[in-house]
Formats: C-alpha cells, structure tokens, sequence
C-alpha cells in the first residue's frame, strides 16, 4: 500500500536492483531497509552528520537529502562496495585499522566513503586539507586525531 | 524525520517543468540539488503538494562565456562544478574565493547554484556575491521570460520576485574588471555554517590608486543581503585606506539592521560587519593596486 | 611464545565488521511483521493535559495502533529511582521519576504523550499530525534562581517547591578557616554541559514471541542487565524470558545508561499486546528532547588562602538544574561537589548545593558527569587568586598538589559509590612538570609570547589540572572459556560503546591463557551470554569488568595448568603456556593444544571426582572497596581573533595517568574524544531555551558540534601510578579528556585577549565569540 509509488532501477556496488518505493522514500532508507546494505548509517536527516554519505556518479554525497527515485538510472557505491572482498579490505579500510581512526564505528563508512572520493580526486592532500575534507563529517568518539593519521596513510599507500 | 507525502513529478523539459509550475503554484516545489529542500521537508517545516524534479534539465545546467557581457550560469549548475570551472576562477574571482565557505563539499557535490539563489537565506553567501557583481537573474514562465536585478531579486528572508509559476533559468554575472580586486570574507562558528556576517567586495582602482568603484554586499545583515551604498560611495575618488574604510565601515554599520540570532546578536553582527568590511577592502584593494 | 598482549598497541579485533559495514546497529534489525513506532511529543514545556483524542491517527491506513496513557491501564507507573540519593546526613531528596506517556500534566518539551505503530515510520509520523491534543500551557519554570522564589510555577505541585533535592557536605571548619586566610576570592560562576549527540540515537527493538514465551530487546543501553530486569518486572515475567541486547552502539557517553525511558517502558508493552515486533529509530529532532542531557549549574564560590597561595578552605553554594525529573539521583551534583577538591590539600570545605526542578528535559551524566562543572570552579578560583597574589598560574597550583606520600588520601566527603571520597594512589607533580614541559610553558610566557603579541597576534596558554574518581563498584564478572575447538570466548554483563572492550578485554584473558588476543572472541552486552552487571558508566568498564576478566582467566589458566600438569604427569612448575599450547619447559616438542586440554576437560564417558567442574571455564567476579582515582594536567596554547573572536588551538597537551595502561592506542583515542567533547562543550555547543522552555537549537545545524577543523592536534604522555584497589592496577580513562577543557580554555582565553589588564574575567562555559564580544567590547 505505498503512496506516490515509483518504480526504479539502481545500480549500487556494481549490482543493479529494480524496486517499487514510495517517491517520498529517503535514498538511506532505501538502501538500508529495502536493499539491506545498512552499512549506510543515518544520524540526522537533515544533511549535517555525514554520516550517511554514500556515493553516486562518482561523487560524494548525504542520502539522507535524496530521494530514492532520484537515484533511477544512477550508480551508488556504499561501504560495502569498497572491500574487494570479505578477506581484503581497501587500503582506507586498512588504514583505518592500522590508526585507531575508529572507536563506535557508527561514523565510519559516511568517512570512508567521503574520503574515498577525496582521496580519489586528490591524491596527495596535506593536513590541513584533510582535516577540511573531513569537516563535513561528524564523529563524536575519536576527536578526529586517528583519522587524520589514517587518511595520511591511505594517501601515502595509494600513491604507491 | 521522514518526508511527508508529495506527489513527484520529474520534468523532461523546461516546457514540461514550467507547465507543471503552472498548473501547482506555490504547492510545487522546484527539486533541484535539495540540500536546502529536503532538510526542510525532513522536519516536516514545509509540505508541498509536488516535488518538480528538475535535476534532468541538464541544459539548464552550464558555465557560458557571454562574451563582453560576462558568463551566464545556468541556474542547475552544480556548485561543485562551479569550484572545478576554468572560467569562474579565471573571470570570477570573487565567485571562486567564496565557494569553499559554502556548506561542505558533500553539500556542494550537489547544490545548484539557482536553488541556492532561488531560496534566498539571508546568511547565504551566493546573494551578497550575485548583488556584490550587480547580477542579472532569468526568470522563466509559460507567459514567458523576464531579467530581474539583483537587487531586486531578494525581496526578504526566503522571499524571491519569483512569481508562483517561475523557474530561476539563469545567472548571468558581469565578468570582473580587469583592473578589479575583489573579496570574499565571512565569519560563521565553524566551516562550512551559514555566515554569522559575510561581506562580498569589489572595487576598481583608477591610474592614481583612487577609487573609482566600490560595491559592498553584506551576508546576513537584513532580512536580504545588503548593498552597502552609502559606504561605497564614500570611497569614490579617494585611496582606499585605514580611514577611508573606517568610515565604510562606521556607515554601512549604520544602515543596516541585522536580525540576530542565537549565535551572533544583532550587535555582533554589526560589530562583525564593520570588521568585515575592513578588511575585505584592505585585501580587495591590494589586490586592484596589484592588478594594475 | 606468544607476545604479552597485555599493554601493546594491538589493533581491534572488532575493527573489520565495522569498517566494512558488516556490524550490527538497533537500526540494522529486520523482523517479519515488524511495525514502526513514532511518539507524539509535547511541543510546550508545561501544560495540563486536557485531552488526546487519537481517533483520526487510529483511521489512518497504515496505522495498526495507537496508545495512550489510558491505554497503558495498570501498566502505567513512574519509573524506578536508579541512584538512591547516598548516605549523607540531612540530605533532602524529593524523587520525581518520568512516566511512560504524560497523564494529566506536561514537563517539559518532548515528552512523550501517545504512541503511533504504523506499517512505516514515514506513515507512523503522518499520522502524529493527525492526533487532537489539548494542553493547557503553565508557565514554564527555565531560570533556576528564579524556580525557587515564591511564586514560581511548580513542576511537581505535590512537592510544593521546585526543590529536588539539597545537600550539604562538608570537611573541617571553613568558617575558622576563612578567619585566618590571608586572601579571600568570592565569585559567582556558571557552568553549562550540553547534549552528549552520539552519532547514533537511541532505538529500541522488541520483539514478543508468544508461542516460545521468549521477549527478545534490542537497546541501545549502556546497562542491559538493569534494563533486563527492570522490564522483566514491569512485565511480570521471569528475568529468563527476557533476552536484552545492546549490539554494536554508536556512542554512549552517558545517557544511553539513563534507564527506563518511556520509550523503552512502552514499547516491550506494545509488542506483547500486539504480538508483533515493533521498532522505535529516535530521530535527531527528538535527541534534543528525548534523550537526557546534563546541563547547568550556578556557583557562588569562595576560596580562603594564605598569602602565599595556600588553600585553607573552600565555600560553594550552587544550584544544579536537573530537568523535568530526578530517575538518577544526585550523582551529577554529588560528581561536582567532590571533584571541585581536584588533586588540591583543601583542609576546610563547605559546599551546599540545591537540585531544581525545571520544564527541561531530564538531567544524567554525560561524560564527565558534573565533574566539569567543580574542577570549572576550584580552576578558575586559583588562576584568579593566582592573579591577586602575583603568583605564576602553574605554580598556585603546585603549592596546593597533595603530595605524593599522602595517599590513599581522604577526603572525607561522600562520593557517588557511596563511599568516603578516597583518592587511592597518585603522583601529581611529575604530571604537572611533564604537562609544563611539553605546552613549553616557561619560554612561551618569558619570551614566546611577547614575540608572537609584538607580531600582532593575541595568543595565550592555559594549564588545568584535575583528578577523577574512575572504576567505582559495585562489581562486575566475566566468563571465560577454552572451548574444545581451541578458540577462547569472554563474556561480560556490560556493554561496548566503542571503547574497544572487545580488544581490551581479549588481551587480558589472551596473556593468562595464552592465546593471541585475535584468538579471543569477547560478547558484551547480551543478557543471554552473561547474566549479572551493573553497566558502561563513571569510566568503569576496564577497571571492573576488565579485571573480572582477568580473575575470570587466572582461574581457567590455573586449570589448564592442573590438567596439563595430569596430562604429563609432571609438577605445573615444568610448565609454560603460550601460543595456544602448553608446553613442557627444556623439552621441545613436548606440548599439548590447549583445544586438546578443553576436549579432557568435557569427556563423553568415565568418571570424574566429585566437585570437578567440567570444561576449561571460570566466571568471576570483580567489585572494588571504592574508585580509584586518576589524574592528570591539560595544557593548551590559543590565538583569538580580537576583533571577531574566533578560536584556534595551536597546541594541546594531555599528561594523563589512568593506572596500568591496557592499551595505549584505545587510551589514546579515548582522551581525545574526551577533550575533543571538552572543547565543544567550552567553545562550540550549548543548548539554548527560552523563557518557555522551548529549545531554540534543536538541530546539528544550531546546535555546534566540533569538525575536524576546530579540534586541534593533542600531544599525549602518560605517567603510571597503579591503583592498589585492583590486581590490575587500572584507573578508568573514559572520561578524562572532557573534564579541564573549560576552565583550560577560559584561562587560555583571557591570557590571549589580555582580559586580565582589562579587568574582566571569564567565569562562564560555554564561551562563544559572541559572549567573549558582550562581554569585553564596550557596547556603543
């Protein structure tokens, strides 16, 4: 029984999926609760958090002020479209690993995936540019410190 | 915090976009980047009866060279590809220096820079620029087209000249004087937060170091941004100095009645415009005298 | 030969889950049937309740029901007092507890009046519009001196005041001792704390299998034994149908220990009458209102001393706002009455404070827990009398430093666990050399900073010192097993809100029986795998379950060694254990997998001799005499913009000591949350309320949370005096970062804008660039 229904086609980490959602529906909720990758994680719904950042068309993000329909047609890479596969994590993901660049986890993927898509366009940021990517992601456990590190990592590791 | 019910209606064309603007007036509202509208419909703060989703209108989207006239911005022009445009760095100083004071790169990954106009927060900075470049805005309708002035666009907080059945189209932004500096400086609590006080600055600089040209547009210092007149004018003709831009300043203080808020009072804001002010012109003219 | 664990840098075992999106949030759980439930909130801080009429919502397609206070029948009730008010002699206490939906009156905004359970939450919240409510506004009681003159409004009318509680401690005779001081400084001084704002909500899932008689919980609670048996109770089940999980929790802080929301009292009710699961996500609006915060309290504060800086005696009078209702006691008030003594000899002590009644939101710990608010007022009272006297700001406070033979060091007065306030062990000094060594205080205030100010730059140092009671009791246990197929598993009553413990507590119990700590599986948090605890509070977890771990794995290790001792016929002395195997000492090749052991352990047939207990298994138990306290020095270097009063921290040192240190990484990333928390809490956040009551911020976008840009790099060192109250010998560290940042932050501040040849001093938190301009620009 859903309102305003719309049928559509997305194409998230590599896999295309045909659905039928309300047009209202949020692209978080889509994926978390009709597509089962709750990796995604919501923290605010008004686009401030981050935490929910994901990636379409190459570009990073808030699906939490995108609409699930907006996406028909689109490419969406989650967090669990960053690993190879269960037993190689992305070097972001190792290096976060590696610095303590987490503590709940509740911030990380919208983190990985923020940086995943900086890192992508600039692949040899400083400190300050870093933490500047950063800042439009909130994490409330670690201070930010360890990230830094790990982003310093991951970019160190790319480049090679 | 989950939408309320709307019916979604995505535009093919502009024909179909303007048609359907037509026919829902102030119950439809234009889906461009949605950082501004979806927040709002996440709280429920507003409730439109249709979602005009106008993100498929990729004609309307674009950086053009309008030749002497300047670059002509289509209003669905994402403001990430605004920060990655050749031109707007190169024509548009004052554009490019602003637009990593806007919200967060996530943000501006999607952000247009018509719905941004379009919403007109009066601590937005894209309107202070738009007046500070004395802009031209395109309105478009099924009854036709119209320009609007810049300074006639912002009409108060979240208020636009847009009649119900109009679709902002375009921006069309004077490209800078060659001899120009301009300034872009705002103050706000952290990166990337809506201005606390903004100030948008060009001047232009005759062959003796005077001024021949000052335009001041202040980011939340009213209910719309705020051409700073009788401050510019105080500058003609004279070097932009310490005391010249004190008594900008002290007259744009003036003139202006900014709102307040829970982050800056309304004399913190007047403190901080002033400051502005200042500095901007102290940067702006060093970079004219730079120029020449 | 395995490498200790215990102390390294190891990476977290729960790190890949996480990182790949592959680890279990409330939010993540997807029941068949499941229904979504949204609470109708008051949108007044005060009211009378005239009526709800849900009719309309209960029409609505999509709706399957909505519930009242009505409705609730004899299920309605207040919740229970978690913290008794301690034993202190004359101590008043007027316990008010929340209620799971409002009835008849309204305290504050947000408080939940009906529930909606839809097929959607987006239908669940349409249908909140479609609620009639009648509410009689009162006037809102915000202003906290106000709330106690006659006349003022009543949050409870029955108490006949707006007093929640008052208490008054003291030490000595601060009256004699205020006689001889040399110098008196008296002050007024506030102290806001703000909203937690874990980056993920709360959220409850329930789910209410009737044919297995089985009610399964999944919370977001920092306590779920308590939540366990609470519901049970409310339910009048058995605790042994009721399975309480708190998976993976996305911060906890603090208030997701406060117990019995209504949210959590309600919804386990709404699964058994609908028999079907019903899932309740907190949006970040309701946050604001729905989830506790600590917030303010107003000092008048008096320091007597001796003309050379010497603490005779401390006075303080303060109120403490602790919101709509009083679930959890007076630990917050009791925290800053007894951390305002710091690591400081303060031979006479008087303070008193009143606990108010306000229409705002309840008050619980968050981080620090009033802690912030004592170490505010003892900090800022030195730095100026520090000022009055011509004496160097380090150096007031090295006078006053107890010294390093004086412990376990008693301070007399009641704490939170309800024993004297005794600091165990500690070494001050040392840490305040290290802290003035690394923030390079000396050369910046003899030659740094008039360099940098002939430069133009308005820069400033501040040094905050501070002590915190940690690891208090009552106790907590732990199993640990060798299971047949080699792995080692742990479990513990607590729950894990990112701190690691499922790191942590593997390197304890890998060392004693030695295993990898990668080798070691740790379940924390499920009611089913571990039945007793108390909770993730007051820096405790290490301490108290950490070492019920280790006294859990000592005995296992005792009995790997009683049978490999059997096995090889030998004495245990010949024995050593270690990577996974215990070997016979000088005779290589001789050993035997500890899977191998744990197979003996459980035969199929035979006999054993009576009282053997089968398997390589030990729960125990863990339960200090009282808290042992840690300490430490904050130092930091600033630079204000003096004309628009923005902040930058351009060097930050923490010189910390928590006791034995389990993990220097997870140490490390917990003091700088912790300071990263604190330098929201004194710059950036502050919940705002009007003279309604309402909350003028409640969004991330009004309500300011530190970025990546304004928490600056931290320099950390550690300094090591082992608590005595632990074989272990740890000291918490959950909740250090956050405490010295306000009053560091006010100190560094004034020295930077010079405030102290204008004149004016900071005696506020939080500082804004907004308050520091009404504050030191002469209004035109």
């Amino acid at each position: 029984m859903l309102t305003d229904p719309q049928e559509i086609a997305v194409t998230v980490n590599g896999e295309q999926y045909r659905r039928t959602i309300e047009s209202r529906t949020l692209l978080s909720d889509f994926l978390r609760h009709d597509l089962l990758l709750a990796g995604t994680h919501v923290g605010c719904e008004h686009g401030v958090c981050g935490a929910c950042t994901v990636i379409v068309d190459g570009v990073a993000v808030r699906s939490c002020l995108i609409l699930a329909v907006q996406a028909d047609g689109h490419a969406v890479t989650t967090v669990e479209g960053l690993a190879a596969d269960r037993n190689h994590l992305h070097v972001l993901q190792d290096c976060m690993r590696e610095c303590h660049g987490l503590q709940c986890g509740y911030c990380t993927p919208g983190i990985l995936m923020t940086m995943k898509a900086f890192l992508d366009e600039t692949p040899a940021p400083d400190e300050e540019q870093i933490r500047e990517a950063l800042s439009g992601n909130l994490c409330r456990c670690t201070g930010y410190q360890h990230i830094v590190d790990a982003m310093m990592l991951a970019a160190e590791r790319l480049r090679r | 915090m989950k939408p309320p019910v709307f019916k979604y209606l995505a535009a093919r064309s502009l024909d179909e976009a303007l048609a359907l603007k037509a026919e829902y007036g102030d119950e439809g509202h234009f889906l461009a980047g949605g950082q501004s509208l979806m927040p709002t419909l996440n709280f429920r703060l507003s409730q439109p009866a249709a979602l005009i989703d106008i993100n498929p209108l990729t004609a309307c989207a674009g950086v053009k060279d309008a030749g002497p006239q300047g670059l002509s911005i289509g209003a669905l022009t994402r403001y990430r590809d605004l920060e990655r445009s050749a031109p707007i760095r190169d024509r548009l100083p004052l554009v490019h220096e602003a637009l990593p004071h806007i919200a967060h790169p996530q943000i501006r990954n999607r952000g247009t820079i018509g719905g941004n106009l379009a919403n007109a927060d009066p601590a937005s900075e894209m309107p202070a620029i738009v007046l500070a470049l004395a802009g031209r805005l395109r309105a478009q309708s099924r009854r036709g087209e119209r320009w609007i002035e810049a300074a006639k666009f912002f009409q108060g907080a979240l208020k636009t000249a847009l009649e119900p059945d109009e679709m902002l189209v375009e921006v069309a932004l004077p490209a800078a004087n060659p001899g120009a500096g301009s300034c872009f400086m705002e103050v706000a609590r952290r990166r990337g937060d809506f201005a606390l006080a903004g100030v948008a600055c060009v001047v232009v600089l005759d062959q003796a170091g005077r001024c021949a040209q000052a335009r001041l547009a202040l980011c939340n210092a009213g209910e719309t941004p705020i051409l700073a007149e009788a401050a510019g004018a105080s500058l003609l003709g004279r070097a932009i100095d310490a005391a010249g831009a004190d008594q900008a300043a002290d007259l744009a203080q003036r003139a202006i009645d900014p709102g307040g808020s829970i982050h800056a009072s309304k004399a913190f804001q007047r403190h901080l415009a002033g400051v502005l002010i200042k500095r901007c012109l102290s940067v702006a003219n060093e970079r004219a005298r730079r120029a020449h | 030969m395995t490498t200790r664990s215990f102390g390294a840098p190891i990476r977290r075992n729960e790190d890949a889950r996480l990182l790949s999106g592959q680890a279990l949030f409330v939010d993540d759980i997807e029941l068949p049937g499941m229904v979504h439930a949204a609470f109708l909130r008051s949108s007044v801080a005060h009211a009378r309740l005239r009526s709800l009429d849900v009719s309309a919502a209960r029409a609505r397609p999509g709706v399957v029901a909505v519930y009242t206070a009505e409705d609730l029948g004899a299920y309605f009730a207040p919740g229970p007092l978690l913290v008794p008010p301690p034993p202190i002699a004359g101590a008043v206490f007027n316990q008010r507890t929340q209620v799971p939906l409002a009835k008849d009156k309204v305290r504050h905004v947000g408080e939940p009046l009906a529930v909606v359970l839809a097929t959607s939450r987006y239908i669940a919240e349409d249908a909140l519009a479609d609620i009639v409510v009648d509410l009689d506004p009162l006037p809102a009681v915000v202003d906290l001196e106000r709330a106690l003159a006659p006349g003022s409004a009543l949050v409870h009318d029955d108490v006949g005041s707006n007093i929640a509680a008052r208490v008054r401690q003291s030490r000595g005779d601060y009256a004699a001792a205020r006689k001889r001081a040399g110098h008196v400084v008296a002050r007024r001084l506030h102290y806001d704390h703000g909203a937690s704002s874990p980056i993920e909500t709360r959220g409850v899932v329930v789910s209410w299998e009737a044919r297995a008689n089985q009610l399964t919980i999944w919370d977001t609670t920092q306590a779920p034994v308590f939540l366990r048996n609470g519901i049970a109770a409310m339910l009048g089940l058995s605790e042994r149908q009721v399975r309480v999980i708190a998976p993976f929790i996305g911060g906890g802080f603090g208030p997701k220990i406060m117990l019995f929301y209504p949210e959590e009292v309600v919804l386990p009710w709404v699964a058994m009458k609908l028999n079907r699961p019903v899932k309740w996500i907190e949006d970040r609006l309701e946050h604001f209102f729905a989830t506790t915060h600590e917030r303010g309290q107003i000092h008048d504060a008096e320091i007597a001393l001796t003309g050379d800086g010497k603490i005779l005696g401390i006075k303080d009078v303060f109120l403490h706002d602790t919101g709509a209702y009083d679930p959890y006691g007076l630990t917050v008030p009791i925290n800053s009455q007894c951390t305002l003594l710091g690591p400081y000899v303060v031979p006479n002590y008087d303070s008193t404070f009143t606990a108010v009644f306000t229409s705002k939101p309840i008050v619980t710990p968050y981080r620090g827990a009033g802690r912030q608010h004592g170490v505010f007022v003892i900090e800022r009272l030195l730095d100026i009398a520090a000022r009055e006297l011509g004496i160097d700001r380090a150096e007031i406070r090295r006078r006053n430093l107890i010294p390093a033979e004086a412990f376990p060091y008693n301070n007399e007065i009641i704490y939170q666990d309800f024993t004297q306030l005794q600091y165990d062990s500690g070494n001050y000094e040392p840490i305040l050399d290290k802290a003035i060594e690394m923030i390079g205080y000396r050369d910046f205030l003899a030659h740094e900073q008039s360099r940098l100010r002939a430069e133009g730059r308005h820069v400033g140092i501040g040094i905050a010192c501070y002590v915190e009671g940690t690891g208090i009791g009552p106790y907590e246990g732990a199993k640990v097993q060798v299971q047949s197929n080699g792995k080692v598993s742990v479990a513990t009553g607590i729950g894990t809100q990112g701190q690691g413990h499922f790191t942590s507590f593997a390197q304890i119990a890998a060392d004693q029986v030695g295993v990898d700590a990668a080798e070691v599986d740790v379940v924390t948090g499920d009611t089913d795998q571990f039945y007793w605890g108390a909770g993730t509070f007051a820096s405790r977890g290490a301490v108290v379950a950490g070492n019920a771990v280790n006294e859990a794995a000592k005995v296992v290790r005792r009995k790997i060694l009683k049978l490999a001792a059997e096995h090889f016929e030998c004495a245990e002395e010949d024995l050593e254990i270690g990577g996974g195997k215990v070997s016979l000492v000088g005779v290589p090749g001789k050993s035997v997998k500890l899977s191998e052991l744990a197979l003996k352990a459980n035969p199929m047939r035979g006999a054993v001799s009576p009282g053997t207990e089968p398997g390589l298994e030990s729960t125990q138990y863990f339960g200090p005499p009282s808290g042992a306290t840690a300490s430490g020095v904050h130092a930091a270097i600033v630079e204000m913009d003096p004309q628009t009063f923005t902040l930058k921290v351009l060097k930050y040192v923490v010189v910390h000591d928590c006791g034995t240190v389990i993990n220097p990484l997870i140490l490390a990333g917990q003091i700088h949350g912790g300071v990263a928390q604190g330098i929201g809490n004194a710059y950036y956040e502050q919940l705002v309320f009007d003279e309604a009551g309402q909350l003028l911020n409640a969004s991330l976008a009004d309500y300011l949370l530190p970025t990546a840009l304004e928490v600056p790099r931290m320099e950390l060192a550690h300094l090591v005096t082992a608590s005595p109250l632990n074989p272990l010998g740890i000291k918490g560290a959950g909740e250090a970062g956050a405490i010295p940042v306000g009053p560091l932050m006010a100190q560094a501040i004034e020295d930077a804008l010079g405030l102290a040849d204008r004149k004016i001093e900071l005696l506020e938190i939080p500082l804004s660039p907004n308050r520091l301009f009404e504050l030191t620009v002469k209004p035109q």
